[in-house]
Order: C-alpha cells, then structure tokens, then sequence
C-alpha cells in the first residue's frame, strides 16, 4: 500500500449572511495536506496523532471510504483514485475496517452471524447457507468467541463489550482481507480487555499474514502492536520511522513532547520535559512555516516562514522527521535533543 | 539525568487528619432483573491534603463512589446504608438544603465533559465571580472581577477569555475553568471523575502539572476517579483499587505499584502497556467484570482469579492489613497501612484475628 501526497480539504459551510450576499472567500478545512507512506506487506503501521491531526481521515483515503482532494492511493500497483464504484467495491473485500465503538459497527437487528458474515453474501462468497454458517462459525472460533456456532444465532446486546469488538474483527477477518485499517480499535474497551484484545490483533496479524494501517492516540498501545509509525500533526506526517528508532531517537521536537507526556505506569518515574504550551490549532488556517512553531521550544525565525520537508535523518536508514533543526539545510543550528529520551527508555 | 526518582514524598499529606471517612457504605440501583449491589459496604478514608487515586473498570462502582459522597446517586439508585463522616458530621443526616450547602461549596466536582458543569449562556467570568461572591457576598463587583482575573491567570486562562462563553474554550480551558471554580469556592474535597479522559495526551499532561502545583500550594485534597493507571502512578498519594462494587486493595502509590498484594490488581498493572519498557509481555486476564445482579458469592474476583481457593467461594475475604505489623501498632486504618481483601493474605495473618477496617 502506498499513499502518495495526499491531500483532504473539507469546505467550510459559510454563514448565512455570507450566503446571502454571496461575498466571503470559500474556506476549507486542511484535514490532511500532503501525506506520503508506503506500507509494506504484512506489516502493523501505525497512524499516531492527537484528536484534529488528520489521521482518521488519512485512514479513510487509505481504504477507499473517502476520495482524496489530491494525491494518489496505490493498493497492490492499483490506483484506487481511477476506479469505478463498482470496481471499488471489489477491492473493498480485501481492504477491511475496524472501528471503536463496536455497537455501531454490529446491526443490532441482525443476528451476530448474519451481520458478521453480511460482507460475504453481499460478494457473494458463499454458495449456500450452511456454508455460510459454518464459514462465520470457523471466524468466530478464531477471535475466540467460542463455541462458535453458539454465537451465530446470538445478538449485539446479548453479549459484552470485549465481546463485541470480537465479533467486530471477525467480520473484519471473514473476507480474508489483504489490508486491515484499525481505527482506534481497543479505544473504548477495559483495561484487562485491552490486553486481550491486542493480544488477539497480534495473533491473527501472524497467523494470517495480515496488514494494518493501525491508528490510535495511545503511544504505549502503538509501541505494543507497530512495525512502523508516522507521527501525524495538523495533517501532516512530521516524523515517521521504526517503532524502536522513533521512540528511542525521536527527531521532531512535537514527537519528543507527545512521548514524553505519556503517563507512565509507574510512580517512580517522572515526567522530564516542560509540555510545549497551548493546543493543536485551528486547520482552516494552520501556522505558516512550520506548523509546530506556535508551541515549538525550539522555533526560531526560519520556522515561521519556511516549511519544513519530511526528510531522512542523516544516518539512520528509513528514519524521516519533518523539523529545519533535525534533518535539511539549517541542522547545524540543532540545539539538541529536549530529552534524553534513551534514559527513559532503559531500565 | 535520570528519570527515576526515588520514592514519592507525602510531605504535603496531613497523615492524622482525616477530611472524610465513608463507613460502610451501600449504593444499590433497582432494576427489572433484580437489585443491583454497585457498591458493598466499602469504608475508604480521605486524608487532608493527599490524592486518592481511585481506580477501577467500567462498572466497578468508582463513578457511583464519587457521586455517593455528593449525594447524587441518581435514582434508581440509593445508598442503602453507611455514613459519610465530613468534619465530623455524618452527610447521610444532612437534610436537602443542608446537602445543596455541601455540593460545590465544599466537595466539588470535575466531570469528563465539562460543558455539563458549565452554563452555556454565561460567560466565564461570571461563573468565577459567582463563585467568589458564594463566600463573600458582600465583595463589590469590580473586586471579584480583578480576583477572578488573577485565579485564571495563576490557571492559564487570559484576561480575553473570561470573556467568552464555555463553548469558545477548548476542552482543556474549560477543565481549567472547573478547577477555577473549585479553588474559588475554597472547597475542601475536590472530585475528579475522569476530568482527563476526553483530553489529548499533551493537554493531559499540561493538566496534570497544573493539578500537582496547585495541590501543594493549595493544600488541595483530590479523589481522582480514573481508568488511568498511568495518571494515578504520576499524581496519586494513595490508591484504592475497585473491584465489582469492593475495594480490591488499598495502599500508598509506590507500595501498590511496586509490591501489589491482591491477585486482581496484580494483574492490572500487568496487562497495561508501558511506554517505558523495552519489550513486554501483557498479562491476559480471563473473563469479564461480574453482573452485580448477581454477584460471584464469597470473593466477587474468584471467577477470573488465577490463584482461587475453595474458600473464595464461599466466603468474602475482610479488607485486612497486609503490610509487616509492628510492635504496639494497633491502630486499625491510618494513612501507612497497606490494605487487602484476599484469602491468600488472610491466611497469613490467621483469619480468625484478620480485623475488618
């Protein structure tokens, strides 16, 4: 899978005045505004940003659900953006979804096994119903909602949470699909569930040589389950790399703070940098420059009027960070790392 | 530079005073399919000037905890018995009026979702000045309007903002703005109910510095009601982990972290992921929490539990002291004492002298 330079703007709905006397400039939110990844096959890459980064959105693009302002999305040399609806919906069966809420996901009139299985009717995958029970049976026992054939028959509200989600990556499992997007897919769920739940992801990942577009806000989680990471922020990817160079050697000073905000499970350890100030701002009109230098620590002038390019950190194969200090033309003013991130990382 | 310090220090802790004492208490909801017990004769001690991390799964009774101190169980719901003992008056035999007096004033309140506690036709600043003037009526306006101007400048919030309303704030402001109004009410106990969950992790942790300074320099005592083990091992003092409507284990933060004693919050810590660590292996805990319509019988954890005996299903297990008892330390709670509700500890201790606290 490979996405190349894509773009997302969401028009802005002007006001009633502005209707009215049709003045005013139209104006778009930049969801997302120019993102490049490749993902490589059976892979876990993660999509990491905070809520407003884009990365839902990117995730999206990515399987085909929304069509990108610009850029190209390319799934096994196919260009998604070229195809008709209908040839759309033939590649759907191989690009599946997991979202967070798995009672939105599940029909809560169907039973479990006709909504779980729907996918393969609609494909038209099955030749009988018997084969289609015993299909929707055999995923059921692989997600572990066992005895399988049990659950068939069983609705949404009858079962728990943690079960739920279950039945949700069974759907998900059911069409033997290529490319798996999760989309926060243990957000909601309990802590001891959690655990399970990602377990499972894991499991399944290997047993069926899965891919995931694995997106989440929790660093501990992506660090758990990813190969790969691309730290998002206000649609843009600023940093993206090696779960294990990322975390240990991060470059992007947006990347340092969100790693070093992550509350550690462990009353002995303190939090080392002082958070960078403010909030993720507005995307109809994001910062010039480099979108971070509102709240960076370490913008100076060039910040605020060059854009930085998401570029190799030198020596570090596969490594790429989005930041004038760390990788480009002015890293000889780099004033160093605003934590030592290895410390923290070791013990 | 390392990371790691030592153990955390309590200096700010008042280990003799205790601010609340909840006593036995019962929370019960009626449903169709019977009474649900949410919380079982839980007694929990607050101590002036510490953070109670009180921490739980959906549906554990730590949401039901907190709003039982207020005295807001919605109905269903009931506190069917047990005392709430703030300064030394029982809440329980307070009547309405003298309740209103209590909510907000003194025990205040953070939700999750602040647009909830905040009225939306108001501005900011006249949630502030309302508060002040709750403690001194007679303050001119002006005086109230400078007053609350520095609060929320000590608070990150500028001048130009007081002047919007609550839906202009983004949601770390308007957490801000909550504890704003707590600090201007002078209350004694302040009620965090998931007041983080809804935030991005930097916000989060912008918030939780602003906590941990104002709690030392206002003396604040803080029940924090959360999932989130990571937040409780950053501000807590103490912790006291909930299972199915009982307190599982009570200990000092490092203590519970580092040398957990009930087979339920072991597992916890172990099967949350830690970005610190290397690599990991998550601990998997079976089933799911019980329906509190019908509880397990004896200990409500001994379904999942991976070190069960025959007497777990039988009988409840007392929260009794697990920690090494000194000479002439008789003294049933305290603030030091680490706390348990598990038959693996209280065969140790000889369960016929295993006192209940």
């Amino acid at each position: 899978m490979r996405l190349q330079n894509v773009k997302k703007y969401f028009p802005v709905k002007r006001d009633l005045l502005q209707q009215i006397m049709r003045v005013g400039e139209q104006q778009y939110v930049h969801a997302v505004d120019g993102v490049s990844f490749e993902i490589e096959q059976g892979k876990v890459f993660g999509l990491v940003g905070e809520s407003g980064s884009g990365k839902s959105t990117t995730g999206r693009m990515a399987v085909g659900l929304l069509e990108p302002t610009e850029g190209e999305v390319v799934f096994e040399d196919v260009h998604l953006n070229n195809l008709s609806g209908e040839e759309l919906r033939k590649m759907r069966r191989y690009m599946q979804v997991i979202f967070q809420d798995p009672m939105a996901s599940l029909n809560p009139r169907m039973s479990l096994g006709e909504g779980v299985g729907h996918g393969l009717k609609i494909h038209r995958l099955v030749n009988s119903q018997q084969e289609f029970r015993h299909h929707v049976s055999e995923i059921f026992e692989k997600v572990g909602l066992t005895p399988g054939d049990a659950y068939f028959d069983r609705y949404p509200h009858q079962i728990s949470g943690g079960q739920r989600q279950r039945a949700v990556i069974a759907r998900a499992l059911v069409m033997q699909p290529k490319l798996i997007l999760a989309d926060e897919p243990i957000a909601m769920a309990d802590v001891s569930v959690k655990a399970i739940l990602l377990d499972l992801m894991v499991q399944l990942q290997r047993e069926f040589g899965l891919t995931y577009l694995f997106i989440t806000h929790d660093l501990a989680t992506a660090k758990y389950i990813c190969d790969r990471i691309a730290i998002m922020y206000l649609g843009e990817i600023i940093e993206v790399g090696d779960i294990r160079t990322v975390y240990t050697n991060p470059k992007h000073p947006y990347t340092e703070a969100l790693l070093a905000a992550v509350p550690v499970p462990d009353p002995r350890f303190r939090r080392p940098a002082p958070m960078p100030r403010g909030e993720i701002p507005n995307a109809i009109n994001p910062p010039s420059g480099c979108r971070f230098h509102p709240r960076c620590p370490i913008a100076q002038d060039v910040c605020k009027t060059e854009h930085p390019r998401l570029l190799d950190v030198p020596g570090q194969a596969g490594h790429m960070a989005a930041c004038h200090f760390r990788t480009g033309d002015y890293i000889h003013l780099d004033p160093g790392p605003l934590i030592n991130m290895n410390v923290a990382m070791t013990e | 530079m390392s990371l790691f310090q030592v153990v955390p220090d309590h200096s700010q802790v008042n280990k003799q005073e205790i601010i609340l004492s909840i006593r036995d208490l019962s929370v019960e909801y009626q449903t169709r399919r019977g009474v649900l017990s949410a919380i079982d004769t839980l007694s929990l001690d607050l101590y002036k000037g510490e953070v109670l991390g009180l921490v739980g799964e959906s549906g554990s009774g730590k949401s039901t905890l907190g709003k039982a101190i207020m005295r807001m169980i919605p109905s269903p719901g009931r506190i069917t018995k047990g005392q709430l003992i703030f300064k030394n008056q029982d809440l329980m035999a307070y009547d309405e009026n003298q309740m209103r007096d209590v909510r907000g004033k003194q025990i205040s309140m953070i939700f999750q979702d602040p647009m909830t506690s905040l009225n939306p036709v108001q501005r900011i600043d006249n949630h502030i000045i309302e508060a002040i003037r709750v403690h001194e009526p007679n303050i001119s306006k002006d005086e109230a309007l400078s007053r609350s101007e520095s609060l929320m400048e000590r608070l990150g919030i500028g001048r130009r903002r007081l002047k919007e309303y609550p839906h202009q704030l983004s949601g770390g402001m308007r957490q801000r703005v909550m504890i704003g109004l707590a600090l201007a009410l002078k209350a004694n106990i302040i009620i965090a109910d998931e007041a983080t969950t809804s935030l991005d992790v930097i916000v989060e942790a912008q918030f939780l510095d602003l906590l941990r300074e104002l709690k030392d320099e206002f003396g604040l005592t803080i029940l924090l009601v959360t999932h989130n083990i990571g937040i409780v091992a950053e501000l807590a003092d103490r912790v006291a982990v909930m299972y199915a409507g009982r307190l599982a284990e009570v200990a000092n933060v490092d203590e519970l972290f580092h040398n957990p004693k009930h087979p339920y919050t072991q597992g916890l810590l172990r099967s949350v992921p830690n970005i610190a660590m290397d690599s990991q292996d998550l601990y998997r805990m079976d089933g799911t929490p019980p329906n509190l319509v019908m509880p397990p019988s004896g200990c409500r954890f001994h379904p999942r539990c991976p070190h069960v005996m025959d007497i777990c299903h039988q009988k409840q297990p007392w929260l009794v002291r697990v920690d090494e008892i000194g000479e002439g330390d008789e003294q049933v709670g305290g603030y030091d004492k680490h706390l348990a509700s598990c038959w693996l500890h209280q065969e140790y201790q000889g369960a016929t002298q295993a006192r209940r606290y």
